[in-house]
């Protein structure tokens, strides 16, 4: 392995997908814009302008149709990728599942954003979280950094269980806003994510097939199975090439849940993406004030951490867990998959959730620091006072 | 009368049909389809009068199946295996050398 | 066994069969025989997209294949997406597209894929300048569904949802030119055909395998289920409908109209001779059938002049 020299550019959360569409040497974009996407693709418009990405770019007429391109480029043996948000990623709804049950390894990058009405266009993860059951594999970032890694990590892991992708990042507070990112040298990507071997390849004739035929009562089962199967698979090729790119680029994702003091906590904050690095801010404020507390960041929600998540859930007496999206009728979906899973198990901490960050609202180290006294109040009590907190509701 | 193009993959396709189930319901094997006799769907039959036939080979062109096709000296074979008794062939026919007539089974 | 080779030069049509037999198409069934064209046209390197439609069955349910090419199915109105997706890829890996020895990319849609549900996707398709075929095999209603309208559905005709009854609850709108809108994109070849005539279906097939760009063929495929028509007369009601200027054949290359078939210096045959052989009709009225006869003599007197003024 050639020594890694990171090359250390200032970028947006969009931008630093749109480096690593360029260094994951994609062959085929097929996008629709969207705010807080479009700058992913205008970037990816640009290295195709100035020469230094050779990428077949679609320019489609809607994000159905962008993920429809996605699967008939994959389908032919291309490396495919899109990127959209709230609205856009519903209206391909029906295609994601496409993509899954036609086993192709697309990389797709949603910016999460709330979804209408009303009209907005700030983070909020009830998009993503609604297409849990596509069987997509879904991994959220919580700095642009992890933007980066998470699209060529996503494209590694993919093409390997032939199962599709989503890299999550937040609208605006990481799409629009820059930070430092790592990039890894075209050469050493080329090492770790090497030529895409396509399960099936429409443009291979010696031996003419069809793909995606009716499949009767007697068979349609097993076609599922298969599905599950490699999304249970893909756990553990998850941890070896979250190890393989620590090993090769220093930044280590063999973790499915990112941990934080949880052996020395009373409780932890768990959520997913951007809201974590507030929530990490908060933890260091609130040990130096002595309290026992640590965090779980779930980077993978799809597969879903099961073992992993029992394992924190055995060493700790409360969690709250902050959900950036809602599942009307029902609770905040992170929590609600999270009890789901505890609930065969012997582990039982005080499990509480609290709706932050609706539509864009802030949640800040304050907001989190308040909770912690909340969550320390009701650990002492030893029960809940209600399982459900809607946090920033004013009126 | 000459053997039926497709017949020579049946025997193939019963072996490898049920062999795996592909990930995306991918089928390997083209032509497949023999396997299934849709001669079975008749009740017409297409009665074939090679004296008249002035091998225009319009009956050949025109059936969907395909269940029509030519021998060596290009009169056409109806392979009854696949037949599904439409008419279109004894219809189009310009020289009245195919007529459809009540199968008896 | 194959065709003979002295066979096969008196042939009208190649001679290569891509398109097996044992398929569930309807007795009669044009569409399956126009796929039959299709491959015979383009031989076994062709990538197919076949969205939601009579022809997904008539392919082959798992695990059989009618087609001796390969067969991408795909999601009802996504077909024009698919073709441009796959596209892209053949040539961002450096494999050549259309062309003597080019892979032939065709989009094999019904009606309904095309005309309503897949309209988005074919507008973009004609409009980003793919270079594919874009095929659309008219019965001229929903048949996999079970014979319901569509845009395509000719004024007057019975289908399960406009079933007629004491209400005289036909189907009162026209038949939507879905080539015309084909043509406003002004793609480099658009084409009408029908299955009763292969040797020019075919001809306008291989046409549109050497023009480069996107290419729209508009095939009248008659269904005698859904048109409640006798099995045996599928190719002579397609064959009426071109000479009642009904479904007139004519090209559209390079931005001028070239009309095929009825010969226009002729009168057409009148519209009753087409529609007294297919049951969809019998509910019509004497105004009905002169509502008909009207609006296919206005459009063919449109295509006439615009074949003398773009010609």
């Amino acid at each position: 392995m050639a020594e890694y020299k990171p090359i250390r550019k200032v970028v947006s959360g969009n931008y630093a997908a749109a480096y690593a569409v360029k260094h994951a040497r994609v062959q085929v974009v097929a996008a629709y814009p969207i705010t807080p996407q479009t700058s992913i693709i205008e970037k990816v418009a640009e290295f195709i302008a100035n020469g230094e990405a050779d990428i077949q770019y679609v320019p489609v007429e809607s994000e159905h149709s962008a993920m429809a391109a996605c699967i008939g480029a994959s389908a032919a043996g291309a490396r495919a990728f899109t990127a959209t948000s709230a609205q856009g990623l519903a209206l391909m709804h029906e295609m994601l599942h496409w993509a899954s049950g036609a086993r192709l390894p697309i990389v797709m990058v949603n910016v999460n954003r709330a979804m209408a009405p009303p009209w907005s266009v700030w983070d909020d993860q009830t998009d993503s979280l609604a297409q849990r059951d596509t069987g997509w594999m879904q991994f959220y970032a919580e700095n642009n950094q992890e933007v980066y890694d998470g699209v060529l990590m996503a494209f590694k892991i993919a093409e390997t269980v032939n199962v599709p992708a989503m890299v999550i990042e937040s609208a605006f507070i990481l799409s629009h806003t820059y930070d430092v990112v790592e990039m890894i040298p075209q050469e050493l990507v080329d090492e770790f994510l090497p030529p895409r071997k396509p399960l099936y390849d429409l443009a291979d004739f010696s031996r003419p097939f069809s793909v995606g035929a009716l499949g009767t009562p007697a068979d349609y089962y097993e076609f599922r199975y298969k599905i599950a199967k490699a999304m249970e698979d893909a756990k553990e090729v998850i941890k070896d090439v979250g190890k393989e790119f620590g090993e090769r680029f220093g930044r280590d994702y063999s973790d499915m849940i990112e941990k934080g003091y949880v052996d020395d906590a009373d409780f932890i904050f768990m959520g997913m993406g951007s809201l974590m690095g507030t929530v990490k801010e908060a933890v260091d404020l609130l040990r130096k004030e002595g309290y026992k507390v640590g965090y779980a960041k779930v980077r993978w929600f799809r597969p879903f951490p099961k073992e992993e998540l029992k394992e924190i859930a055995e060493s700790v007496k409360g969690i709250a867990v902050l959900d950036r999206n809602f599942s009307f009728g029902q609770e905040g979906i992170l929590f609600n998959e999270a009890k789901g899973v505890l609930y065969n198990t012997s582990a039982r901490p005080i499990i509480k959730n609290y709706i932050v960050g609706l539509g864009g609202r802030d949640f800040t180290v304050k907001d989190a620091k308040a909770i912690a006294e909340d969550m320390k109040k009701i650990i002492e009590a030893g029960k809940l006072d209600r399982e459900v907190e809607w946090y920033h509701l004013k009126r | 009368m000459a053997e039926s193009p497709f017949k020579a993959d049946i025997e193939r396709v019963q072996k490898e049909y049920s062999e795996k189930m592909t990930p995306g319901a991918i089928v390997y094997i083209p032509g497949s389809s023999v396997i299934n006799k849709t001669g079975s769907w008749r009740v017409f039959m297409p009665e074939f009068n090679r004296e008249k036939c002035t091998r225009c080979y319009l009956c050949y062109i025109y059936c969907p199946e395909p269940a029509i096709y030519l021998d060596e000296e290009g009169y056409p074979v109806f392979d009854y295996d696949y037949c599904k008794g439409c008419g279109i062939c004894a219809n189009e026919c310009p020289v009245g050398a195919i007529t459809m007539v009540r199968e008896a089974k | 066994m194959e065709i003979p080779e002295n066979v096969k030069k008196r042939l009208s049509i190649p001679a290569e069969e891509h398109f097996f037999a044992g398929h569930t198409a309807c007795q009669g069934c044009g569409a399956a025989l126009g796929l039959r064209y299709v491959l015979k046209a383009y031989g076994r390197r062709t990538i197919v997209v076949i969205p939601a439609c009579c022809s997904t069955i008539i392919a082959g349910a798992w695990p059989y294949n009618t087609l001796d090419a390969n067969l991408f199915h795909t999601a009802f109105e996504t077909t024009g997406a698919v073709l441009g997706g796959i596209e892209a890829a053949l040539k961002a890996r450096g494999i050549k597209v259309k062309g003597e020895d080019g892979v032939m990319v065709v989009g094999w849609a019904g009606d309904g894929g095309t005309a309503d549900i897949g309209l988005q996707a074919l507008s973009g398709f004609l409009e980003r300048g793919h270079d594919a075929v874009y095929i659309m095999y008219d019965n001229e209603a929903y048949m996999n569904t079970g014979i319901q309208r569509s845009s395509s559905t000719p004024y007057g005709a019975w289908t399960t949802n406009t079933p007629g009854g004491k209400k005289h609850f036909l189907e009162k709108r026209h038949k939507k030119k879905v080539i015309d809108i084909v043509i406003a994109h002004n793609p480099p070849y658009a084409a009408t055909a029908s299955v009763a005539y292969p040797e020019d279906f075919i001809r306008k097939l291989k046409k549109a395998q050497k023009i480069p760009g996107p290419s729209f063929i508009q095939l009248f495929s008659p269904c005698p289920t859904g048109w409640r028509a006798p099995t045996d007369k599928s190719i002579e009601i397609a064959r009426l409908a071109v000479q009642t200027a009904y479904f007139p054949l004519f090209e559209y290359e390079n931005g001028k109209y070239k009309i095929n078939m009825p010969n226009p210096k002729k009168e057409p045959k009148p519209i009753e001779e087409f529609l007294k052989l297919q049951g969809r009709f019998k509910y019509m009225t004497k105004e009905d059938i002169e509502n008909l006869q009207n609006w296919v003599l206005r459009e063919w007197e449109k295509l006439k002049k615009l074949a003398e003024v773009f010609g």
